[in-house]
């Protein structure tokens, strides 16, 4: 089981931001049509709006920014309502999860949307570490998130909780995020704040319960650069205290196996810079990097270029490379030589390397504009790792495995 | 890190949003059609993301911000 969590939703600032002044516009600017988004025009295949800038970009600074705004910062508009049936799979490496997602977001007056979604994994799972230390097993894991989004003044204040269930696992989390703009819709910035309960739980042992908490401070800021590029800096901090391991896992000291020992804690920082640009007259490319590291000696890099292309009125192509490397933890080792106080086999935290590429189509099938638009989309990536440290214990060699990775989705914006 | 140090960090921090106040746009509202275009953000999809971040962060070892939404996992 996964003591990693994630947070932070993706804020529609920018976007919005961007409608207010564009509405403002006199009619008859050409500046408007372009970017009337899904409801625009036919030659303007604008799919849906979710939240116009990326990633943490959008979250804006609302605690903060509530105090400091003045008068040059720009209210903020809710996310746009929608719905979004998926089926999603993930092939590799011994293990096949998949099921379906939904999720459904409506707007209530101007100042607060509501959101609800559910998500399953069907897990089958014949992985390397199960195979060579335990038994095949299939199990399914339901997360259900509710959310709330509030216009207060200039500020969009995000309320989001979610459950998370599975045979021998539970998870609970909330988070609270605020946004707001600066300098004249230039610069948005973001603050938010998640806290997470898990219950780690065993099969066959009904005494085993323990429990691992989750604190996340994020902080995020995006820059427009000109009017065809944008910049994005996100910064978070993940700290965990609990039972951070599994009670199946199990590490080696000179070829015997010995039950896994992790510390109780863990602190790690990760930044993130993405750069967005327009290319040509429908085209966008992306640059993005990533540095994390933690207290258990984990040093990840993290690279991914993509480009997206609209074609005719109806399609639109993306594609994306994407490299991720680390170190291991300094309670990691593929052979222990003597026991010590701490250690782990996992190799999600050992020295690896893993490689992607993806790319999605997506396809309009009906557009009202100003009304609504239904749109399908399937994505796929292939992905390969390399284990440099971690060994596959029946051959001796390294371990390796590539995976296939699809999403299925229809959306309907409203 | 000191309390001191926290306040300064936080009047610094003050002093640059409160002056930025004053700062003009270089590029105008009309000017930023490109920038509101779907195909400039990260994650379009908010399901789709959630799944690749999934696959992500069950798999390898750095987490944090990625901007996505997510909830426990046992997927390991």
């Amino acid at each position: 089981m996964a003591v990693t969590r994630r947070s932070g939703r993706r804020r529609p600032g920018w976007r919005s931001v961007l409608q207010r002044w564009l509405r403002a516009l006199p009619a008859g600017n050409p500046a408007v049509c372009p970017v009337a988004g899904r409801h625009g025009p036919e030659s303007q295949p604008m799919t849906g709006w979710t939240g116009l800038l990326s990633r943490g970009a959008t979250r804006v600074a609302g605690l903060l920014g509530g105090v400091l705004a003045t008068g040059h910062a720009e209210a903020v508009d809710l996310p746009e309502d929608r719905a979004d049936l998926m089926y999603h799979s993930f092939i590799g490496g011994g293990v096949v999860a998949n099921g379906p997602a939904v999720l459904v977001r409506k707007s209530l007056k101007d100042t607060v949307s509501l959101f609800a979604s559910y998500y399953v994994d069907s897990v089958s799972n014949a992985s390397i570490d199960v195979v060579t230390t335990a038994s095949p097993y299939t199990e399914t894991r339901d997360e259900t998130t509710v959310g709330l989004d509030y216009v207060y003044h200039d500020s969009l204040i995000s309320l989001v909780g979610s459950t998370s269930r599975e045979p021998d696992y539970i998870a609970n989390a909330a988070s609270l995020d605020v946004a707001q703009d600066y300098f004249g819709g230039m610069t948005t910035i973001s603050l938010g704040y998640s806290k997470g309960w898990d219950t780690v739980e065993k099969h066959g042992d009904p005494s085993f319960s323990q429990p691992a908490n989750h604190w996340q401070y994020r902080l995020g800021a995006t820059q427009i650069l000109t009017p065809r590029w944008l910049a994005s800096l996100n910064f978070e901090v993940v700290d965990d205290e609990g039972y951070l391991q599994s009670p199946y896992r199990v590490a080696r000291v000179l070829g015997a196996a010995v039950p896994e020992v992790d510390p109780s804690t863990r602190n790690s920082r990760a930044a993130t810079l993405r750069v967005t640009g327009s290319v040509g007259e429908r085209g966008a490319v992306h640059v993005q990097y990533r540095y994390f590291w933690d207290t258990w000696d984990i040093r990840a890099n993290n690279e991914e270029v993509g480009y997206g292309q609209y074609i005719g009125s109806r399609w639109l192509l993306d594609g994306f490379v994407r490299h991720y490397s680390q170190t291991q933890a300094n309670f990691y080792s593929n052979d222990f030589s003597s026991p010590q106080t701490y250690m782990s086999r996992n190799r999600q935290l050992s020295d690896f390397h893993d490689v992607a590429l993806g790319g999605d189509v997506t396809y309009s099938i009906v557009r009202v504009p100003a009304r609504y638009e239904i749109k399908f989309t399937a994505a796929y990536e292939w992905m390969r790792f390399n284990y440099d440290n971690f060994t596959n214990i029946q051959t001796g060699q390294l371990y390796w495995f590539n995976a296939n990775v699809m999403e299925l989705y229809v959306t309907a914006l409203f | 890190m000191k309390p001191r140090r926290v306040v300064s960090l936080f009047l610094m921090g003050s002093a640059f949003l409160l002056g930025g106040c004053s700062v003009e746009p270089w590029v105008k509202p009309y000017e930023r059609e490109r920038l509101a275009d779907p195909i400039m953000q990260a994650n379009r999809d908010p399901l789709a993301s959630k799944h690749k971040e999934h696959v992500y962060d069950v798999r390898e070892g750095a987490r944090g911000a990625d901007g996505v939404q997510g909830g426990g996992c046992g997927c390991n």
